[in-house]
């Protein structure tokens, strides 16, 4: 089938591209450069491919692209970079949770997505709302142990945001 | 890269039932695709051509009406699990809903496609057989209830013409009496397939007896079952011991499972046996 001339808008920033209906938004993104969306299993097992879809963290590898016009798309660039990290990116760097860093991106949506929900997750809701994230190199120790702290210093996360 | 196919994006029920009838030779719904893409990546099924139903306004939201507690066909997992009806008046099936996959699936998976996609172990599909749910579907010419009992046909295989839509699952308000449990043995805690699963719902009277019972069961069938006979072994009974293990060795005698990667056919059989017996006691 023809592609046809949709409108993302992802991290703010409003993209028109042409995509054929078979394109999954995972694969939208990664040609548009947010590469910082990772494709894990796309299966939907393995959540590095986690984005914001309008405030909900969704596997992006089972969203077709034409499903996602309209909708506003986050990935983890979008909430913070190198430079200006987001304090959830922060504190999984400072306490040790990144190791290969594959998983990171859809680790860092998934705990948004819980503490704008929740901003003072037990250490069991945390390991819930990431259990859809696979970490092959094990961290998870370190990785719940970062999003605890941030958990600690809720108001920093709403400053940093602001 | 997921092989090509049309992809019709109605705007609205009428429209997307139009062309579900139009395209009842090739096509299919696609809602929240967590089960739809894995299975044309696959190659499960082929359509020639998708309908997207995911956010069509009148597929949405959980209400009451006549009695019945009324989810609409486009509700996600995640909103059953938010939602203050289903946690006051269908708890067991909130359960259900918490251990459904993952919290990224979940965002995105619905019930009625829980139930289209017909798995043998459809988290959603036990809870709803306990509290005797309806399926709604609906084509152009109209609207049908199915008992959910009689919805599914076998592996993948309901009575869901290719022109019809899951347009809502009705809930009977359960009495006050009524109390209900919801089970899953599974390899990990979470983002796993079952294998089994199941829900138990009693119904007491006044002498504390079980008035009427309800037993169903998922992983253990070519579709999720109720187990009628262990159903029977309870009902006008005291929910002793002996009653009680009695109906969970009746309930495990209904199961007709197989070997697979996740358990053998005689291990299924003998954890369903102790599933139902904690679940009753």
């Amino acid at each position: 089938m023809e592609p046809k001339l949709i409108t993302l808008k992802i991290n703010g920033r409003t993209h028109q591209v042409a995509l054929k209906p078979n394109v999954t938004l995972l694969y939208a993104l990664r040609d548009l450069g947010y590469t910082d969306v990772k494709n894990g299993c796309e299966k939907g097992d393995c959540g590095a491919c986690a984005v914001l879809m309008d405030g909900r963290a969704v596997n992006s590898c089972l969203v077709l692209a034409w499903q996602a016009e309209g909708a506003e798309i986050v990935t983890a660039a979008g909430l913070g970079t190198a430079d200006r990290p987001h304090p959830i990116q922060e504190a999984l760097a400072d306490s040790g949770g990144v190791q290969c860093g594959f998983c990171i991106p859809g680790i860092v949506v998934a705990a948004k997505a819980l503490l704008d929900r929740n901003p003072h997750p037990t250490e069991e809701e945390i390991r819930e709302a990431i259990s859809g994230n696979l970490c092959r190199c094990t961290g998870y120790g370190l990785i719940v142990e970062g999003i605890r702290r941030i958990t600690e210093s809720a108001e920093s996360v709403e400053s940093a945001e602001s | 890269m997921l092989p090509e196919f049309e992809l019709l994006m109605p705007r609205a029920l009428p429209e997307a039932l139009e062309m579900l009838a139009g395209r009842a030779s090739d096509g299919m719904p696609i809602a929240g695709g967590t089960n739809v893409i894995p299975d044309l990546r696959g190659g499960r099924y082929r359509p020639a051509c998708l309908v997207n139903v995911a956010g069509l306004p009148e597929l949405r939201g959980i209400r009451w009406e006549d009695g019945f507690l009324v989810i609409g066909g486009g509700v996600t997992i995640a909103e059953v699990l938010e939602d203050p009806l289903v946690a006051q008046f269908a708890p067991v099936l909130r359960e259900a809903a918490r251990v459904l996959a993952s919290p990224l699936i979940r965002n995105r998976a619905t019930v009625a496609g829980n139930l289209a996609n017909a798995s043998p172990a459809a988290d959603m599909a036990p809870p709803l057989l306990v509290l005797d749910a309806e399926v709604e579907l609906t084509s152009r010419e109209g609207s049908r209830q199915v008992p959910l009992k009689d919805f599914f046909v076998h592996v993948r295989r309901t009575v869901r013409q290719p022109h019809e839509l899951i347009t809502a699952v009705r809930v009977p308000l359960p009495p006050e009496s009524s109390r209900a449990r919801f089970f899953k043995v599974a390899l990990r805690k979470a983002d796993a397939i079952a294998v089994i699963n199941g829900a138990v719902r009693v119904d007491l009277a006044e002498d504390g007896r079980c008035r009427a019972a309800r037993i169903a069961l998922g992983a253990v069938a070519p579709t999720p079952i109720r187990a009628y006979e262990a159903e029977k072994a309870l009902e006008g009974q005291p929910l002793t011991p002996d009653v009680i293990a009695g109906a969970a060795r009746l309930a495990a005698e209904a199961t007709r499972p197989i070997d697979d990667l996740r358990g053998s056919a005689a291990y299924r059989r003998a954890v369903t046996e102790v599933m139902v017996r904690r679940a009753l006691e």
